[in-house]
C-alpha cells in the first residue's frame, strides 16, 4: 500500500462518513462536523495527491462495483496534481464551511452533498477508465447541481441559474460521453491504457471526432468562451464555500479532460487541434476580463475572472500542444508548466476571493458593487485578504499569477523564431491578448478591491459591517498562505509540476530548475519571485528611513477632504463601481454593447415640466444574446409545435411506442 | 553578482534620485523659454521637494493605511527598477529581477498604489483619477508588451542586461525596422506611463483634464514630496530605459573610474536630451481628449505587431 493509495481511501471513506454523519448529526453541531469531515477529506486527498506528484503510484481494480466494465483508479503526477489542487481548495472551504454554513445553509441535504461532491471531484482526476471517469464525472456535477441549488427558496434567480447549469453540464457530457466512447469502441476494453495502446492505430478523422467532442465537453466545464453561458450564473448563486469549490476546483477538471484525452490518451494530435485550444482560451482570456471589468456584482465579476483565467490556462495548454506538434519539446514543458501553475496558482486566489466574497455577503446581505464601499473599517481581516486576494489575481508582482504569466510569456517569446510563418503570426497576437488580459485584469481588481472594501460606505449595510467569525478568517486565511507561497516559493511546486507535464506530454525534460530563482532549462530566461519581494521590501524600508530622516518629525493631524468648499462630501459623490468601468466600458462599446433606457416622464399639465427620469442601464453578455437566443427560441418553437403531439391520451401514448417498435424492426428487417 | 552589477546598483539609484528632478526642472524650463517665460530655473523642483519635507504631515479624514502607504510603494518600486536596469552599468546588481516584463509590472504594481490611494480618498477626484490611469494603463499593456516581444525576439531574452549586451555587439541592429518600428510604440507607450502630453497634462488643475493630479490631490507635505519624486523618477526611469535599449553606447561595461565616470555622464546625457526633445515636442501638442487616447494607443499597437512580424521576417 503506497501513501497515495492510503490517502485518496482515507479522504473517499472520511468524505463518505461525513456525509452520512450530516444526516444523523442534529442540526446545532452540524456544520461543524460536516465542515472539519470535508476539511479531513482534504487534508487526505493532498497527501494522496502530493504523494502522486512526488512518484507514487497505484491502480485498483473493483470489477464488481459497476456491471460490465468494473470500476479501475489509479493515480499518476498529472492526476495527482488536480488530485492536490483540489483537496486543498476543499480545506480551505470546509474550514470556512464551519461557521458560513450555520446561516441558513445547514438543512440535511445540502449539509450532506457537500462531502459528497468533494470526494467525486477527488475520484475524477483518478479515474483510470471510461466507465469509472464518466461516473465520477456525473457524480460530481449532481452534487454540484444540487449545491447551486442550495438556496432556491430564497432567491428566485437561483432556480434559473440551476436550470442553465443542468443543461448545460449534461450536454457537456453526452458530448465527452460520445467521444470516449467512439475511442472505446476501438480498443479493447474501456481501461486508459488500452485506449493509449489503440489510440495511434486509429484513422486521422475518427481521431479529430474523438478530441473535438471532448475539446466542447470539457470547455464547457471550465468556462471556455462560447460556452461559458452557465458559469457566471451558477458560481455566484451558489453558497460562497460552493462557489470556491465549483471556480477554483471543478473547473480545472476540465482543463485535466483536455490535458488526459489530448496529450495522453490520444498522444498529441495534429497542429489545428492545439491552435482551437489556444484561440479559445485566448477569447475567454480577453472576453471574460471584459465582462469581469465592467459587471458590479462581486461574485458574478469573480465568475467572468474564472473563465479569463482558465482561458489562460487552455491558451498554455494549446500552446503546449503546437509546440509539441511541431517536436519543441522544451518549450512544450515550459507551456505546459506554465498552464499547471496557473491552475495551482488560480485555485488558490479564487478560492480566497470568492470567500471573502462570503463573508461580505454574510456581513452586508449584498454583492452589489455600487452598495459596497469602507468595508476596511468594519472587517479589517477580511479587507486584507481580499487585497491579498486580488494582488495575487492581477499578474503584479510580488503576486501569484505573475509567475506563471511571467512563464507563459517566456514559452510563447522562445516559440517564435523556431517555427513556421503561421506560429509568427499566432505567437505575437497570443501575447498581445494575454496582456490586454492582464491589464484589464489590473483594472478589475483595483476596481473591486477599491470601490468594495475602500472609500466610504455607500449604503447603511455596508456602514454596519461586522468582521466574520474565526472559522471563516481561519478558511480564508489557509487560502491566503497558499498564494504567498505560489507567489514567493513557486520553486517549490515548479519540479512537481513538471513530474506533471512530463506525465502528460511523455517525453521532454522539466522545463524549471532552481530553488530561489527560476531558471529555464533549454532557454534564456530566469527570474526570482524572493529576491524580487525582497528587494521591493528592502527599498521601502530604506525609503521609510530616510523619510524620517530627512522630514520634519511631527504627529500626522487629521484634516478635511478637499471638497471645492461646498460643505462635507457624502458617499452618493463618490465614484461606483459602475463609473469607475464606464471608460472602459466605452472604449470596448463595439465589443460589450451596453443597452441603455431613458425614460421620462412629464407632468399632466405641462410637457415642459418633468416629473421622473427613469434611468436604466445594463451590460448584457453579448455571446450568451447573439448565440443562445436563438437556439432557446427554436427549441421553444419546436416544443410548441410537438405539444400537439402530446394530448394527453395514454392511448396514444401507447400507440406512439408500438408504432417506433415497429418502425424500428422494419428499419432493421430492411437494412441487414 | 559581479562587482559591476554592485557598483551600478549603487551609482545607479544615486544618480536617479539626485537627477530626476532637476530633468523635471530642465523640461520646465525649456518649455518656458520656448513659451517665451522666463521660468524658474532647474532646480525649481528640488526647493519644491525641500519646502514640501519641512511640511506638517496630513491625514485627511476617512482615509486609511492604504492612502498613507501608497507614496511609499510607489517610491520603492521605481527604486527597485533603478537599481536593477542597466542604466550607467551592463551588469545588474539582482540580475534575476532585471528582467524587461519584471520592471515593466514593478512600474504598474506603483501605478496601481496610487489609484488605490485615489479610491481610499473616497472624493469624486479621486475615483476619476484612478478610472482614468487604470483605462489607460489597461490599454498600455498589449502594446508595451509586444514591443518588449519584438525587442527581445533577437536575443531569446528578456532579461535587460542580455538585451543591450546584445545591441552593443551589434549596433547595426539598431537602424533594423525592427528596432525603428519597437522604439516608435515605445515612445507612445511611454508618453501615456508617464502622463505627458498628448495623453495627460501634467501641469494642468482643471478638473476635467486631470488623470494624474486626479488621483494625487488629497496628498500634503511629506506624502506628495514622495509623489512628485517618484513621478520625477518614473520619467527619467522610462527616458533612460528607452536610450538604453536602442542607443546603450558609454554604458560601462567594466569597473574602472574612467569607465563608471562615462557610463552616468552619457546615460545623464541621453536623458537629458530625449527630456528636451519631449518638452519642446509638449509645446506644440494640446492633450487628446481621454475616448481619444485609445486611438493613439492603438495605432502604437499596430506598429509593434509591425515590429515583430519583421522580426520574422526580416530575419
Amino acid at each position: 500500500m503506497t501513501l497515495a493509495a492510503v490517502g485518496l481511501g482515507v479522504a473517499v471513506a472520511v468524505g463518505a462518513l461525513t456525509g452520512l454523519a450530516a444526516v444523523v448529526v442534529p442540526v446545532r453541531g452540524r456544520s461543524t462536523v460536516v465542515g472539519i469531515g470535508t476539511a479531513v477529506t482534504g487534508v487526505a486527498g493532498l497527501v494522496a495527491g502530493v504523494a502522486a506528484l512526488g512518484g507514487q503510484t497505484f491502480t485498483l481494480v473493483l470489477p464488481g462495483v459497476l456491471p460490465l466494465a468494473g470500476v479501475r483508479f489509479t493515480l499518476d503526477p498529472l492526476g495527482g496534481l488536480f488530485l492536490a489542487v483540489t483537496a486543498g481548495v476543499a480545506v480551505a472551504a470546509g474550514t470556512y464551511g464551519i461557521s458560513y454554513a450555520r446561516h441558513g445553509l445547514d438543512a440535511r441535504p445540502v449539509q450532506a452533498v457537500f462531502p459528497l461532491f468533494v470526494v467525486a471531484m477527488l475520484l475524477v482526476p483518478a479515474a483510470d477508465s471510461v466507465g469509472t471517469f464518466l461516473l465520477c464525472w456525473e457524480l460530481m456535477a449532481l452534487a454540484s447541481l444540487l449545491l447551486v441549488l442550495a438556496e432556491h427558496r430564497r432567491r428566485p434567480e437561483v432556480a434559473s441559474a440551476g436550470r442553465w447549469y443542468a443543461v448545460m453540464t449534461h450536454l457537456g457530457l453526452i458530448a465527452i460521453l460520445i467521444g470516449l466512447l467512439v475511442l472505446t469502441a476501438h480498443a479493447t476494453n474501456d481501461s486508459f491504457a488500452a485506449l493509449r495502446n489503440a489510440a495511434p492505430h486509429m484513422p486521422s478523422g475518427v481521431r479529430d471526432v474523438v478530441f473535438v467532442l471532448t475539446l466542447a465537453g470539457f470547455a464547457s466545464k471550465a468556462g471556455i468562451v462560447p460556452l461559458h453561458a452557465w458559469l457566471p450564473r451558477a458560481h455566484p448563486e451558489a453558497p460562497s464555500h460552493v462557489s470556491a469549490l465549483m471556480s477554483a476546483a471543478m473547473v480545472n477538471l476540465g482543463v485535466y479532460g483536455v490535458a488526459r484525452v489530448g496529450f495522453d490518451l490520444l498522444g498529441g494530435g495534429p497542429r489545428w487541434w492545439w491552435l482551437l485550444v489556444l484561440a479559445l482560451g485566448a477569447l475567454s482570456a480577453v472576453y471574460g476580463i471584459l465582462q469581469a471589468v465592467i459587471n458590479t456584482d462581486l461574485k458574478r465579476l469573480l465568475g467572468y475572472s474564472t473563465t479569463e483565467n482558465l482561458g489562460l490556462v487552455f491558451l498554455g495548454v494549446g500552446a503546449a500542444g503546437l509546440f509539441a506538434s511541431s517536436g519543441q519539446h522544451v518549450l512544450a514543458a515550459v507551456a505546459l508548466a506554465a498552464a499547471l501553475l496557473h491552475v495551482v496558482g488560480h485555485a488558490a486566489f479564487k478560492t480566497l476571493l470568492f470567500l471573502a466574497a462570503g463573508s461580505v455577503l454574510h456581513a452586508t446581505g449584498t454583492r452589489d458593487l455600487d452598495a459596497l464601499g469602507g468595508l476596511r473599517a468594519g472587517m479589517p481581516v477580511t479587507t486584507g485578504l481580499f487585497g491579498l486576494g486580488a494582488l495575487a489575481a492581477s499578474a503584479l508582482p510580488p503576486g501569484t499569477a505573475f509567475v506563471s504569466e511571467w512563464l507563459l510569456l517566456q514559452a510563447l517569446i522562445h516559440g517564435l523564431p523556431a517555427s513556421g510563418a503561421a506560429t509568427a503570426i499566432v505567437m505575437p497576437v497570443t501575447v498581445a491578448a494575454v496582456a490586454l488580459t492582464a491589464g484589464l485584469a489590473v483594472a478589475t481588481f483595483v476596481k473591486a478591491f477599491g470601490v468594495g472594501f475602500l472609500a466610504k460606505p455607500r449604503s447603511t449595510a455596508a456602514a454596519r459591517a461586522h468582521e466574520s467569525p474565526v472559522s471563516m478568517l481561519a478558511g480564508m486565511g489557509l487560502a491566503g498562505c497558499a498564494c504567498v507561497a505560489v507567489a514567493l516559493a513557486p520553486a517549490v511546486a515548479l519540479p512537481s509540476i513538471g513530474h506533471a507535464a512530463q506525465a502528460a506530454l511523455g517525453d521532454g525534460a522539466p522545463g524549471v530548475s532552481g530553488a530561489v530563482t527560476l531558471r529555464l532549462t533549454g532557454i534564456v530566461g530566469s527570474l526570482s519571485p524572493v529576491l524580487l519581494a525582497g528587494s521591493l521590501l528592502a527599498a521601502a524600508l530604506v525609503v521609510a528611513a530616510l523619510l524620517r530622516a530627512v522630514a520634519v518629525r511631527r504627529e500626522r493631524r487629521a484634516a478635511r477632504l478637499w471638497d471645492c468648499g461646498a460643505g462635507p462630501l457624502s458617499a452618493r459623490m463618490e465614484y461606483t463601481a459602475t463609473s469607475f468601468a464606464e471608460p472602459l466600458q466605452r472604449v470596448f462599446d463595439n465589443v460589450v454593447q451596453p443597452e441603455t433606457d431613458v425614460d421620462v416622464t412629464h407632468h399632466e399639465e405641462s410637457r415642459y415640466l418633468v416629473a421622473a427620469v427613469a434611468y436604466r442601464h445594463r451590460v448584457p453578455d453579448r455571446i450568451e444574446r447573439r448565440l443562445y437566443q436563438p437556439i432557446l427560441t427554436a427549441v421553444a418553437v419546436w416544443g410548441q409545435a410537438g405539444r400537439r403531439l402530446a394530448t394527453g391520451s395514454v392511448h396514444r401514448y401507447l400507440g406512439y411506442g408500438f408504432y417506433t417498435l415497429l418502425g424500428l424492426l422494419i428499419v432493421l428487417a430492411v437494412t441487414r | 553578482v559581479s562587482a559591476l552589477g554592485v557598483v551600478g546598483g549603487i551609482v545607479q539609484p544615486l544618480l536617479i534620485v539626485a537627477g530626476s528632478p532637476l530633468l523635471v526642472g530642465l523640461m520646465r524650463q525649456v518649455r518656458a523659454k520656448l513659451e517665451g517665460r522666463a521660468g524658474p530655473g532647474v532646480g525649481q523642483p528640488w526647493r519644491d521637494l525641500r519646502k514640501l519635507l519641512r511640511k506638517e504631515p496630513l491625514a485627511p479624514r476617512g482615509t486609511s493605511e492604504v492612502f498613507r502607504s501608497a507614496p511609499l510603494v510607489l517610491v520603492a518600486t521605481t527604486l527597485v527598477v533603478a537599481v536593477v536596469v542597466p542604466f550607467v552599468t551592463t551588469a545588474s546588481a539582482v540580475d534575476p529581477v532585471a528582467d524587461l516584463f519584471a520592471v515593466v509590472a514593478l512600474l504598474a504594481l506603483g501605478t496601481v498604489a496610487l489609484a488605490l490611494a485615489g479610491l481610499d480618498t473616497g472624493t469624486a477626484f479621486g475615483g476619476m483619477g484612478a478610472s482614468r490611469e487604470m483605462t489607460i494603463i489597461a490599454l498600455v499593456e498589449p502594446t508595451l508588451l509586444v514591443a518588449i516581444f519584438a525587442l527581445s525576439v533577437r536575443v531569446g531574452s528578456t532579461n535587460l542586461a542580455a538585451i543591450v549586451s546584445s545591441t552593443l555587439h551589434d549596433p547595426g541592429r539598431v537602424i533594423s525596422p525592427v528596432s525603428l518600428l519597437a522604439a516608435v510604440a515605445l515612445i507612445v507607450v511611454i508618453v501615456a506611463e508617464t502622463g505627458r502630453l498628448p495623453v495627460d497634462n501634467p501641469s494642468t488643475h482643471l478638473e476635467l483634464t486631470m488623470v494624474h493630479e486626479a488621483m494625487i490631490l488629497e496628498y500634503a507635505g511629506p506624502d506628495l514630496a514622495l509623489v512628485e519624486l517618484a513621478s520625477a523618477m518614473r520619467l527619467s526611469v522610462f527616458l533612460g530605459l528607452l536610450a538604453n535599449l536602442f542607443l546603450p553606447w558609454g554604458i560601462a561595461t567594466a569597473v574602472t573610474p574612467a569607465a563608471l565616470l562615462i557610463g552616468a555622464v552619457a546615460v545623464v546625457g541621453k536623458v537629458a536630451v530625449l527630456g528636451v526633445a519631449l518638452a519642446s515636442a509638449e509645446v506644440f501638442l494640446a492633450k487628446l481628449r481621454l475616448f481619444r487616447v485609445p486611438e493613439l494607443l492603438a495605432g502604437s499597437f499596430l506598429l509593434s505587431l509591425l515590429a515583430v512580424a519583421a522580426s520574422f521576417f526580416l530575419a
